[in-house]
């Protein structure tokens, strides 16, 4: 790294300066130049068509769980396609800088490339994908109407937003942090990172971090407190137990992440001397910490997605769920288990044969469940009638990936393997063979499973299967050489080669990403035939897959209170018992409704938290203040709004159900 | 375990609530407010492993017993154990639908609180002006960390106080603010537990090192 002076300051602008703008970097003023025009188009159009209103009051405002699952998903969607923007520049670079060639990034901006890459990727795309689902179906599948804290899981959404915006922010003025997505003091300290790129990475993920602790606690208060009469947590469908202890994960871990975050903030803001290497820091604390947090984040990222797959196999394969009883105890194990494994990210670190051999052990012992759950789903689908829809097709080249990247990592879990093969190429391959494989792959089987709930239309099935079958074998070619430089002993994270014989592999590798990215292109024409085709794929009938859980039991899009009678629960497939005994759907005797009002107070608390966060990294210490004060009084003033619910009135739960009647006719259900 | 209530036939209201009832109002805040302070509690772990871990790097700066003063500190204990249970007679009034005697031993617990903070912050000035300050040591860093995150929260504590006292005064003691008292008598008395915890880890240990 090129020795770094620390910026010149000024008490209006603090750091912030003209030089912040990268003007001379082609590559990003090129980018700002397409973000820019694609913005005012957008702005153009909002505001030709009047839509600024509508957004306002119906979405940027809204409490209603459905719509702000929706965002959460359109969130994760946008930051997907800037982390795989980051991941074929890598590709390139790295096919590229060979027999002499310097590729095309310079070390600075790869060094952002990458750290930037696993920070999206992790904090704005997968968890705002996990949030969206359960924000969507966790209330539907319990019978409920709304979560326990309406206004919360605005605020919640908004926060993880503001995070997101920051870390966009970064790319145009200023930097990002060049440290690797976990920024390892004493890197990340104020001595050897001396600009903003970690302060942009400490604030936006302290922001989008307050989100996600509340959202998982609202989560949690709403599956322990909301579910319909008579289900029991034993008739829970296996998705709502999955979040649930995914939310019981980040309630239990992302406080440590807070924690580590704002130590390390105090290191290069007030000096502090925690992780730093003189006057007694002591660099190890963060590797731990921030691995307590870290590993019960894969399980956070990957549970909800196992109760996915849970759904699906039951549904496609036409029967009830093998083993339900044993899915929920693997859960809860792996639950438990993720806290116990820490350790395997640095076995390499000197903390000696037994401490190694323990997370060593623990590390394997988690495989147990999760084959348990493996073999589940097969037996669920033997002897099934099997449906090989979209999302049975995913489900299944999930099966086959994950099992390869969940052996792979028994073997990282061996410490003298793992003392070969730490931070090298393998390690990559790893760990995106199960978050691709296994989180990917589980969010596009439950856009493809859920889409015709949330819009009342499936999805094109032609433009699916290509974005399916470039996807797969994308993946291997992506991935697969990965693993065989890795065993030749590649590292990580390296910008420039010198021996010629591993060139092959990058190209086959890059290859593979291009292949991803027509994956990718499809799967945008796929969602934008099916909108438009809309009309040719509409279901009437709120039930397309033939499901078995409370989610199909309502219309698509369901009604903004879900449910006009709570369903009683008698079994674990709630919906199909409805179904199979011809129980009449209620249709008179309706009450008004009892349903939360939209608040714009989220909004504005997050967008207040963005500008302070902004103030925070540039040192401009005069708004940082107002932006504090700002937001304490904004809170107190919403806490002064005791009005925070109304009834739908009968009349109108009457014309919606007749309607809904009629549609069920037409559809002749 | 899951097929054991299944009613005989199909009438429409074995399977949906045609009788139902709106959720009480607040009905999770309780269990929320629960999970959200099991959540802080997970921070102050997570400083007080800190402490323990750099509590002895001095870097050949002063240690606990150079700078700690038993009767300061047991003195600062005793104002934050009485805000407790001034708290627990505001409660009591609560209960008994009293408004005035409600504000009365909030005023009073409020007071308690300020002089808490006064305290720790004539204690923190005094070292940071012998020198002993964050930056001198991870042992310093860490002290101050842990002791000023939770003085942070008496801080919020006390403008949240304030804030009800207002809202109490303006709509009594309705459901909704009956609620509030509620979460906040739990945040007051975690941070009291939270007190002992730095009271006998930080000062009474440090002294005996």
């Amino acid at each position: 790294m090129a020795p770094q002076s620390a910026p010149p300051y000024s008490p209006i602008f603090g750091r912030l300066s003209l030089d912040a703008l990268p003007l001379h970097e082609p590559i990003l003023v090129a980018t700002f130049c397409a973000v820019a025009i694609g913005g005012i188009a957008v702005v153009a159009l909002l505001t030709k068509f009047r839509l600024w209103g509508y957004l306002w009051n119906e979405w940027f405002t809204t409490v209603d769980h459905k719509k702000i699952g929706i965002m959460y998903m359109i969130l994760g969607l946008i930051m997907f396609l800037r982390g795989f923007a980051d991941a074929i520049m890598m590709r390139l670079q790295q096919a590229l800088a060979f027999n002499g060639s310097e590729g095309y990034l310079p070390a600075h901006h790869y060094d952002q490339v990458f750290t930037a890459h696993g920070v999206i990727m992790i904090f704005f795309v997968a968890m705002p994908f996990i949030t969206g689902f359960m924000n969507y179906i966790v209330p539907l599948q319990i019978g409920a109407r709304d979560v326990s804290f309406p206004f919360l899981n605005n605020f919640s959404f908004w926060m993880t937003t503001s995070g997101a915006i920051l870390v966009m922010a970064s790319l145009f003025i200023g930097e990002f942090a060049q440290t690797g997505w976990l920024a390892y003091p004493p890197l990340s300290g104020i001595a050897y990172s001396p600009n903003v790129g970690v302060d942009y990475y400490i604030w936006s993920l302290q922001i989008a971090g307050v989100g996600t602790t509340l959202s998982g606690i609202n989560l949690i208060c709403t599956i322990l407190k909301m579910r319909a009469p008579g289900m029991g947590l034993m008739k829970m469908p296996v998705f709502t137990w999955t979040s649930l202890c995914a939310n019981i994960l980040i309630v239990a871990s992302f406080p440590v992440l807070t924690a580590v975050l704002v130590l390390l903030g105090l290191d290069r803001y007030a000096h502090t001397d925690f992780f730093t290497n003189d006057f007694g820091g002591n660099a190890m604390m963060y590797v731990n910490l921030i691995w307590i947090w870290g590993h019960p984040e894969v399980y956070i990222l990957i549970l909800p997605l196992f109760g996915v797959f849970s759904e699906i196999t039951a549904t496609f394969s036409g029967k009830r769920l093998f083993g339900y009883t044993s899915m929920v105890y693997a859960t809860v194990c792996i639950t438990i288990l993720s806290y116990l494994v820490w350790l395997h990210h640095f076995f390499t670190m000197g903390s000696g044969a037994s401490v190694n051999s323990f997370f060593g052990i623990t590390t394997m012992v988690i495989s147990i469940p999760t084959g348990a759950k493996l073999f589940n789903w097969l037996f669920t689908m033997y002897r099934g009638r099997i449906r090989f829809d979209l999302p049975m097709m995913w489900t299944v080249a999930f099966m086959v990936t994950f099992t390869i990247g969940g052996m792979t990592g028994v073997m990282l879990a061996v410490p003298p393997a793992d003392f070969v093969l730490h931070n090298s190429l393998f390690l990559i391959a790893h760990f995106h063979n199960v978050i691709i494989g296994g989180v990917l792959f589980g969010s596009f089987a439950a856009i493809n499973y859920w889409w015709p709930k949330a819009f009342g239309f499936k999805l094109n099935e032609f433009w699916g299967k290509v974005s399916f079958w470039c996807w797969l074998p994308g993946f291997y070619l992506a991935f697969m050489p990965l693993y065989v430089l890795g065993l030749m002993g590649v590292t990580r994270r390296m910008r420039v080669f010198d021996d010629p014989s591993l060139h092959i592999w990058f190209i086959i590798a890059g290859l593979g990403a291009v292949v991803i990215a027509a994956g990718i292109g499809a799967m945008l024409i796929q969602f934008a035939v099916s909108i438009w085709k809309r009309e040719e794929l509409k279901d009437e009938t709120g039930d397309p897959w033939n499901g078995r859980t409370l989610e199909w039991a309502t219309s698509s899009p369901p009604p903004d209170y879900n449910f006009a009678f709570t369903p009683k629960i008698h079994s674990l497939d709630a919906w199909y018992e409805i179904k199979h005994r011809h129980v009449a759907r209620p249709t008179e005797g309706f009450r008004p409704i009892h349903m939360p009002s939209n608040t714009g107070a989220g909004i504005i608390l997050a967008g207040i938290s963005l500008v302070m966060g902004f103030a925070l990294v540039w040192h401009i210490w005069w708004l940082a203040i107002g932006g504090f004060a700002a937001l304490i009084v904004t809170a107190i003033a919403h806490t002064f709004n005791y009005k925070r619910d109304y009834h739908i009135p009968v009349e109108e739960v009457e014309a919606t159900e007749a309607e809904r009647t009629q549609q069920l006719a037409a559809a002749g259900a | 375990m899951s097929t054991t209530t299944l009613p005989e036939g199909n009438a429409a209201g074995d399977f949906y609530d045609l009788h139902e009832h709106d959720h009480p109002e607040g009905h999770s805040t309780m269990l929320g407010f629960w999970i959200y302070l099991m959540s802080d509690c997970l921070i102050f772990a997570i400083l007080f492993a800190c402490y323990a871990v750099l509590g002895t790097n001095y870097a050949a700066g002063p240690g606990p017993q150079d700078l700690f003063e038993l009767p300061l500190v047991a003195l600062n204990t005793a104002m934050l154990l009485f805000s407790s249970i001034t708290y627990g007679f505001a409660m009591l009034s609560t209960q008994r639908g009293s408004v005035g005697q409600t504000q009365l031993w909030l005023a009073i617990t409020g007071l308690f609180g300020l002089a808490f903070l006064s305290i720790e912050l004539y204690e923190f000035s005094h070292l940071i002006h012998i020198g002993a300050t964050p930056q001198r040591s991870a042992f310093l860093s860490a002290f101050f960390t842990l002791v000023g995150t939770h003085g942070l929260h008496v801080t919020f504590g006390t403008v949240w106080l304030v804030t009800l006292m207002v809202q109490v005064a303006r709509k009594g003691l309705i459901q909704a603010n009956k609620r509030r008292l509620m979460c906040l008598s739990l945040f007051w008395h975690f941070l009291d537990v939270i007190w002992i915890g730095v009271f006998t880890f930080v000062y009474l240990m440090g002294m005996l090192r």
